[in-house]
């Protein structure tokens, strides 16, 4: 590891932001734990919570960004980071698309403080769970909840090298298609977001035996609408025979505000 | 940095970096003496409790792990035997073996993490692990390594580290075989070897000298160190079904934070974690566990909280013993979860997650459908005790500067590992000293 030589070319600053969410995705940065070290060789670790306590003033090369928006206070912190970040990424769900916790944009707010506090006139909250990109311009997006250790390696890699990464478009589906997995919905009609779920996990939940919950969120281009049909429809017809509520929880859990699951939940008494 | 004799003097620290979570300290001090210690919460609050009603009992253990990403396991499981109970299931004994043993995945991965690259470097007076690696190599690497096994443990069984997806009410999606299990075993031999090592170097940490008088309370069950089964018990001799916990602690809304505060039903501050499991369970810890715990010069009850590090380390040990006995002991089972025919009905469910005691209840309508949800996570139940211990933190380094009071009291919060999300993120401490 090199120290501080000024000759040394300099390492890029690294910053990780966290706003509401579970920590899990930055957790996933520690988790290399056969990179780490190397990682951290690579770049400087300007800001990360998680890990040091040491901080180093902006401006940064890359700030990966976790968590939703729900307070007004984050929000400005958000725009003073985007100010100070030249690439900036978002990791995971939460920061992609709001999370679970964009659940209660859905409801009544006011409702849901009651439920869980005893005092809520203590509580500043906004009403919404709003994703990143939803108030600055972002430059990267790692889905999952959580993120793909392998992804983040990938992106974090080609942006010290300076090339743009390349990440997955295509459908859950047809990366089960590629890997051979047995498909869980015309094996045992398990309903699964495989088909309009952005690839990129391995297949977690097809692996075993489950049908995928789209916690990559929605591919582009992807037919919701066809897919409820199907879930829908009985058995008979092929189906999974879900009634109403259950197509919308189905589509409605770790990315529901997403554009395409949140309306097609929405559709779902 | 000196002023004017009588002027308010405050320090005012943005960040508690290596603490999961956003939380606020302020002591007041007044001609040398400590007059008031307050420490709060700000974490932006998710209503989980709130976005489950209306859900499906099987969507509650997937939707809870989103509170903790350091401990999914503890909600995963608890929120299944919640609804067991609930349901009226019960579960085989290999599937409770399984259940352990991934738990013994999480217990080690946030345990060594904790330890590593959390704690140890406030005890030798480094910023963070990097740093600490550059002249402990070995202590760092051998800990990633551990830290690994826990992770590796998580994704044969539940198929991936964080947020596993293969734990579901009434056991898993997909029962591992024998072969993928028992191919953990060559890693756990060495980590026998390398978690002992763990031990002895907390051990060397120089430890601050405060002694607290805890409330404790955690699982117990007489057959093993409690993880994810057992009674409640506590110090003073409460011992009760998991289905009593509200009638015996409740959660109150403290003023200026969004999280709840625990305490028991009379009133009194309790602790629970590494050192409360300790303290009740020690007759279950294995041989070699206990005799690497006297070796590190612990009693069989430790009041020091700076402690709990090398508590956790007997842990970490404790846990690897377990697995690489529940690692031999593997049958698939089989099978891998019963039919569910929903009812309407409570339950409650409660696990020992690393950092302590966690607690869900929960109930449904006949169709399945959660009415009610109430989650009590282990820093909730610990944020009076942190208080007090940081009391007597300050009181203890009241001449410190204020950079080394920030230190000390960083310390001393990261003592209990609080959850990230259930608990605290950002420490601003404001010290005033008129
Ligand atoms: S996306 Fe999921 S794993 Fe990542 S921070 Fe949010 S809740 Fe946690
Ligand atoms: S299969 Fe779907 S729900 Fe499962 S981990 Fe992958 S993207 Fe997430």
């Amino acid at each position: 590891m090199s120290t501080d030589g000024s000759d040394a070319p300099r390492r890029p600053k690294l910053a990780v932001w966290k706003f509401a969410s579970c920590d899990g995705c930055q957790l996933s940065l520690l988790d290399c734990e056969d990179e780490l070290l190397d990682v951290v060789g690579a770049v400087e670790i300007a800001y990360f919570l998680e890990a040091t306590r040491a901080t180093v003033p902006g401006p940064y090369d890359v700030s990966l960004v976790e968590g939703s928006i729900t307070t007004a206070h984050d929000l400005k912190r958000l725009q003073k980071i985007r100010r100070q970040s030249k690439v900036l990424v978002t990791i995971g769900a939460c920061a992609t698309s709001g999370g679970i916790q964009a659940l209660k944009s859905m409801a009544d707010t006011e409702d849901y403080i009651r439920a869980v506090y005893a005092r809520p006139d203590f509580i500043k909250t906004l009403d919404t769970s709003t994703p990143i990109a939803h108030h600055v311009p972002v430059d990267v997006e790692l889905r999952g909840c959580p993120i793909d250790r392998g992804q983040l390696l990938h992106v974090l890699t080609a942006l010290i090298q300076g090339r743009q990464p390349r990440l997955p478009n295509y459908s859950q589906c047809v990366e089960c298609k590629r890997a051979g997995t047995v498909c869980v919905m015309v094996a045992k009609g398990e309903p699964c977001l495989g088909p309009v779920t952005q690839a990129g996990c391995g297949n977690l939940c097809p692996r075993v035996g489950r049908g995928c919950y789209g916690c990559f969120g929605p591919a582009e281009g992807v037919n919701t609408r066809a897919l409820a049909g199907h879930l829908r429809a009985g058995p008979a017809q092929g189906g999974s025979g879900l009634d109403g509520p259950a197509t919308r929880h189905l589509f409605h859990t770790f990315n529901a505000n997403a554009p395409g699951f949140r309306e097609e939940g929405q559709r779902h008494g | 940095m000196a002023k004017a004799a009588g002027a308010t003097r405050r320090i005012k620290v943005e960040n508690l970096a290596r603490v999961e979570g956003e939380g606020a300290l302020s002591v007041r001090i007044r001609d040398g003496q400590l007059k008031n210690v307050a420490f709060t919460i700000h974490e932006p609050p998710r209503f989980f409790e709130a976005l489950l009603r209306g859900r499906p009992y099987s969507d509650a253990p997937d939707i809870t792990a989103r509170i903790c990403g350091i401990c999914p396991v503890a909600y995963l499981l608890g929120a299944s035997l919640a609804m067991e109970d609930a349901l009226g299931l019960s579960v085989s004994a290999d599937m409770r073996r399984l259940r352990r043993l991934i738990y013994c995945g999480e217990w080690i991965e946030s345990h060594v993490l904790h330890i590593a690259m959390l704690h140890a470097p406030d005890f030798l007076g480094y910023e963070d692990s990097i740093r600490m690696a550059q002249d402990h190599p070995e202590i760092v690497k051998t800990a990633l390594r551990l830290k690994k096994l826990g992770n590796h443990i998580l994704e044969v069984i539940g198929g991936r580290a964080i947020h596993p997806v293969n734990l579901r009410v009434g056991g898993v999606w997909r029962s591992p075989s024998r072969d993928e299990v028992l191919a953990l075993r060559a890693e756990l031999d060495w980590a026998l070897e390398a978690a002992r090592g763990l031990v002895g170097f907390t051990a060397t940490l120089p430890m601050p000298a405060v002694e607290r008088d805890y409330l404790f309370v955690a699982l117990h069950t007489d057959d093993h160190y409690a993880v994810c089964e057992g009674r409640i018990v506590s110090s003073d001799g409460l011992d009760v079904p998991v289905q009593a916990f509200h009638d015996h602690f409740s959660e109150d809304h403290q003023k200026n934070s969004n999280a709840l505060v625990g305490a028991t039903r009379d009133g009194r501050t309790y602790h629970v974690g590494p050192l409360a499991r300790y303290a009740l369970n020690f007759d279950q810890l294995a041989p070699e566990a206990r005799a690497a715990a006297q070796a590190a010069g612990l009693g069989r009850v430790v009041r020091n909280p700076f402690q709990s590090i090398i508590v956790r380390a007997v842990e970490t040990l404790q846990a690897v013993i377990d697995a690489r006995a529940l690692v031999d002991a593997y049958a698939a089972p089989d099978p891998p979860h019963p039919e569910i025919p929903p009812r309407a009905g409570t339950g409650h469910g409660a696990t020992e997650a690393p950092r302590g005691l966690c607690h869900h209840a929960y109930t449904l309508d006949d169709t399945g459908h959660i009415t009610h949800a109430c989650i009590v996570p282990p820093t909730a139940q610990n944020q009076r005790s942190i208080g007090e211990d940081l009391w007597d933190v300050v009181a203890a380094h009241i001449e410190a500067d204020d950079a080394r009071l920030k230190w000390v009291c960083e310390q001393a919060i990261r003592n209990y590992d609080p959850c990230i999300s259930c608990a605290t993120h950002f420490l601003t401490l404001e010290v005033d000293r008129a």
